[in-house]
């Protein structure tokens, strides 16, 4: 089989980027909860607050530095696997990454040295101050590497001089079509991720009968939180989708599996969409369904992928799938989020066995959302890198072959498969030793970094490194 | 355009020449002590060794990040013939940080494979090093271009040369690393630091004797330029200083001097680092592009001008400040402020 650069480019991408984007998903929710828990333990006094922001914090740690690790590797792969598309859009995309490292930098990377090692140097509300500085900085980041993901998808304010895009109005470049409404859409989902998380977390304390109080107070105010953040995430998935219509109608009709236009189209559930024949095996439509949901009227017209030529239609069936299975987990998150009303109005709230184990089995849904929406929006993007002008056989390093890049494949998947286990079972294990009373252990991540490999390690027995 | 036809390259060439230097300084003694480490005696002077960099570490890494955007964005061009000329090297040098960096975390909280992380904490950092060295090579020597584009090989950039750079680059960084465990350790370790840096120091001498005699037989305009008639006086000064930091690095290395070997290893690099900035300008894809051919619109670089001139002296100030916050010696003993 003839190895194919740019698909291989894609897989790795694909790879890199997605195990990164867990990092942020989790880490962006937690900031701005660990800010949340400083404010009310400054506010109130309790010291529970202080005991879970604590805890999180030795997290937030563990993940940040992995999503840093992460990180870097991205703005390299535009340029090693994706040089054309790099000379192209440079001018008017690396402003938006230079501000997101920048301002990374600046708010994250600044005040985390605070966060992390400045408990017992400075005072509590100097810590908050730095909270809310690292949740900002982490929004910060979150805008500018969105604006640029948007412009990908809904390009504007730029010209095209010989083959190139140039700025012409930054205010249209940065808050082009669909960036507020992905940018709202993903923030929720991020927010949602991390909550799923905690009460995750606080499900399982509570149903060992381990650090009960923190156990509450993690599961009461998040499921809270989750009560107004996941109807919330229905309506902007809705907005967003709406947006899709207007400005990705490609993309839509591939979600949707629809190959013709119609109006009072019909929802299809599930099918197997077949490119072939440009047509559906198997489909399950609900009648009318369609059209009400993406234009919000019953007999409304729906445009079908034959609309276009084969040559510029997205991939049907992943981002088909990919949509179930993003919106079949809103839909067990929501159910959740109703069951948490019912068991908190009977009281069993913290008891409820099997409400504590849905909790807990509902540990990753936000993950899984994260990356079937994202390989939505990103495969449904295709053939293009910049929608409709630029397209991703062009973008790819004309110098690298399916061998240079199958090497580098396997690389990044075998590294990526040892790295990020073992991250998420240090995470783990902190978990299972939980949030201890302030003051009752030396506090690992206080005190400042330089001594703590000496007090995690032995220093007895001389052993040579060879 | 809006904006007025502002002459941006050059200050967008001395930002990113300065933030390149920066990185190569302060990840350089870093991954150098991470090349020493594999060298160290026993358990206590390990932690020791890694202790000295934890706090810092993490900061100095994400220059690399401003110095990878940083061409991106200022230098386009030069971002995407180069990036995809130096694949595997790039590839090997992003997995070994990787590596490298998770090992920090992973060492200490991960107690039952405490082997195996300080291996990847030494094995990366080494890796890294030789990397940069090999792109440094590579770039010096110069690209295969048709058009926009690289027109090489993936393995065009593993030549002699470049692997005498990446050699060469390893002394380097491991001598910076000597001079910050001279700088950050007493006693024993100290004298350990300064043995190693003593070794590195030779290497480091061998290093630049060598690229200096290469790089003029690469391309006969580094030649001229530097070898004829009146520039051999006004470039001069270079090597002679280089001749006399080279002499006081080797004192410092031997007598008491607790901040000498570092600064001057700071020095070797400057004067390096200037040499080959000598020799390839005004080219930032070597004896193809020029910065100017190779710069973002006049409107891209103003606009990031705004912000880089405002969070840089932050990041700069910041910077500062948490050295200055973890100065001094690291002792075996702080850690156990609570448990003693």
């Amino acid at each position: 089989m003839e190895l194919d650069p740019i698909l291989l480019s894609r897989l790795q991408f694909a790879w890199v980027i997605a195990w990164h984007i867990l990092l942020p998903a989790f880490t962006i929710g937690l900031a701005s909860y660990i800010a949340l828990l400083e404010a009310l333990n400054l506010a109130t006094g309790r010291e529970v607050y202080f005991r879970l922001s604590t805890f999180w914090t030795r997290i937030f740690a563990i993940s940040f530095g992995m999503g840093v690790v992460s990180g870097i590797v991205m703005p390299f792969q535009l340029g090693t696997n994706w040089s054309r598309f790099s000379d192209a859009t440079a001018n008017v995309l690396s402003p938006l990454f230079a501000y997101e490292g920048l301002t990374a930098f600046f708010l994250e990377a600044a005040f985390l040295g605070v966060l992390l090692f400045g408990r017992g140097l400075v005072p509590r509300w100097a810590h908050l101050v730095a909270a809310l500085m690292v949740a900002g900085g982490t929004l910060f980041s979150a805008f500018w590497i969105l604006s640029a993901n948007s412009w990908m998808q809904t390009p504007a304010g730029y010209e095209i001089i010989d083959g190139r895009f140039f700025p012409q109005d930054w205010l249209k470049i940065i808050f082009n079509p669909s960036f507020p409404y992905r940018l709202a859409h993903t923030v929720v989902a991020f927010y949602i991720t991390t909550g799923f998380v905690v009460i995750g977390v606080g499900a399982w304390y509570l149903r060992r009968g381990r650090f009960v109080e923190e156990g509450r107070s993690m599961l009461s105010m998040t499921l809270w939180l989750l009560t107004i953040l996941v109807p919330l995430q229905v309506f902007l998935g809705d907005a967003h989708g709406l947006n899709s219509v207007r400005y990705q109608p490609a993309k839509i009709a591939a979600v949707e599996a629809r190959w013709d236009s119609l109006s009072a189209a019909p929802l299809t559930l599930f099918a197997v969409p077949d490119e072939k024949t440009e047509s559906n095996r198997y489909a399950l439509d609900v009648p009318y369904l369609g059209s009400l949901i993406l234009t919000h009227d019953v007999h409304g017209n729906v445009r079908g992928l034959k609309e276009w030529p084969v040559g510029e239609r997205p991939p049907v069936a992943i981002p088909f799938y990919a949509f179930r299975v993003m919106v079949g987990i809103g839909l067990l998150m929501l159910a959740l989020v109703v069951a948490s009303w019912w068991v908190r109005a009977s009281r069993r709230l913290y008891s409820s066995v099997w409400f504590l184990r849905c909790c807990e089995f509902s540990m990753p849904f936000g993950f899984i959302a994260v990356l079937a929406g994202w390989t939505v929006t990103e495969v449904g993007r295709q053939p293009w890198t910049v929608y409709g002008v630029m397209r991703t056989a062009d973008s790819v390093s004309p110098s690298l072959t399916g061998q240079n890049v199958l090497i580098s494949l396997i690389a990044y998947g075998v590294v990526y498969l040892i790295i990020f286990p073992v991250g998420v079972a240090l995470m783990a294990r902190l978990v299972r030793i939980g949030p201890l009373a302030a003051g009752m252990e030396p506090d690992p991540v206080e005190g400042g970094r330089p001594d703590l490999p000496v007090r995690a390690l032995p220093t007895a027995e001389p052993q040579v490194l060879p | 355009m809006s904006v007025p036809m502002l002459d941006f390259v050059p200050i967008w060439t001395v930002i990113l020449g300065f933030g390149v230097f920066l990185y190569v300084l302060l990840d350089g003694f870093d991954l150098g002590v991470g090349i020493l480490y594999g060298f160290t005696l026993n358990r206590v002077s390990r932690n020791l060794v890694m202790n000295s960099i934890a706090p810092i570490w993490d900061g100095n890494e994400t220059w690399l990040v401003l110095g990878g955007v940083g061409l991106f964005a200022a230098f386009p061009l030069a971002f995407a013939i180069i990036m995809p000329a130096v694949y595997f090297p790039l590839l090997g040098m992003l997995l070994a940080l990787a590596f490298r960096g998770v090992a920090f975390e992973f060492r200490y909280r991960d107690a039952p494979h405490r082997t195996f992380w300080d291996y990847a904490f030494c094995l990366g950092s080494a890796l890294a090093t030789f990397a940069q060295g090999i792109v440094l090579g590579a770039f010096i020597q110069g690209f295969d271009v048709a058009g926009r584009d690289f027109a090489g090989t993936s393995f065009d950039c593993f030549t002699p040369f470049s692997l005498l750079t990446g050699v060469s680059l390893l002394f380097g960084y491991s001598l910076l690393g000597a001079g910050w465990l001279v700088l950050k350790t007493q006693g024993e370790l100290q004298e350990w630091a300064r043995r190693l840096g003593r070794w590195s120091f030779l290497g480091v001498i061998l290093a630049i004797g060598l690229v200096s005699l290469f790089t003029p037989l690469l391309e006969l305009e580094i030649a001229f330029r530097w070898f004829r008639f009146p520039n051999i006086l006004y470039l001069s000064p270079i090597p002679i200083l280089t001749l006399l930091v080279a002499i006081w690095e080797w004192r410092s290395l031997n007598n008491r001097s607790e901040i000498g070997p570092f600064v001057g290893a700071i020095g070797l690099f400057l004067l390096s680092y200037l040499g080959i900035a000598i020799s390839l300008w005004p080219m930032i894809v070597p004896y193809k592009f020029t910065l100017w051919e190779a710069a973002a619109s006049p409107n891209t670089q103003a606009f990031m001008l705004v912000g880089a001139l405002f969070l840089m002296p932050v990041i700069l100030m910041y910077t500062g400040w948490s050295y200055w916050v973890f100065r001094g010696k690291v002792r075996a003993d702080i850690g156990y402020h609570s448990s003693d």
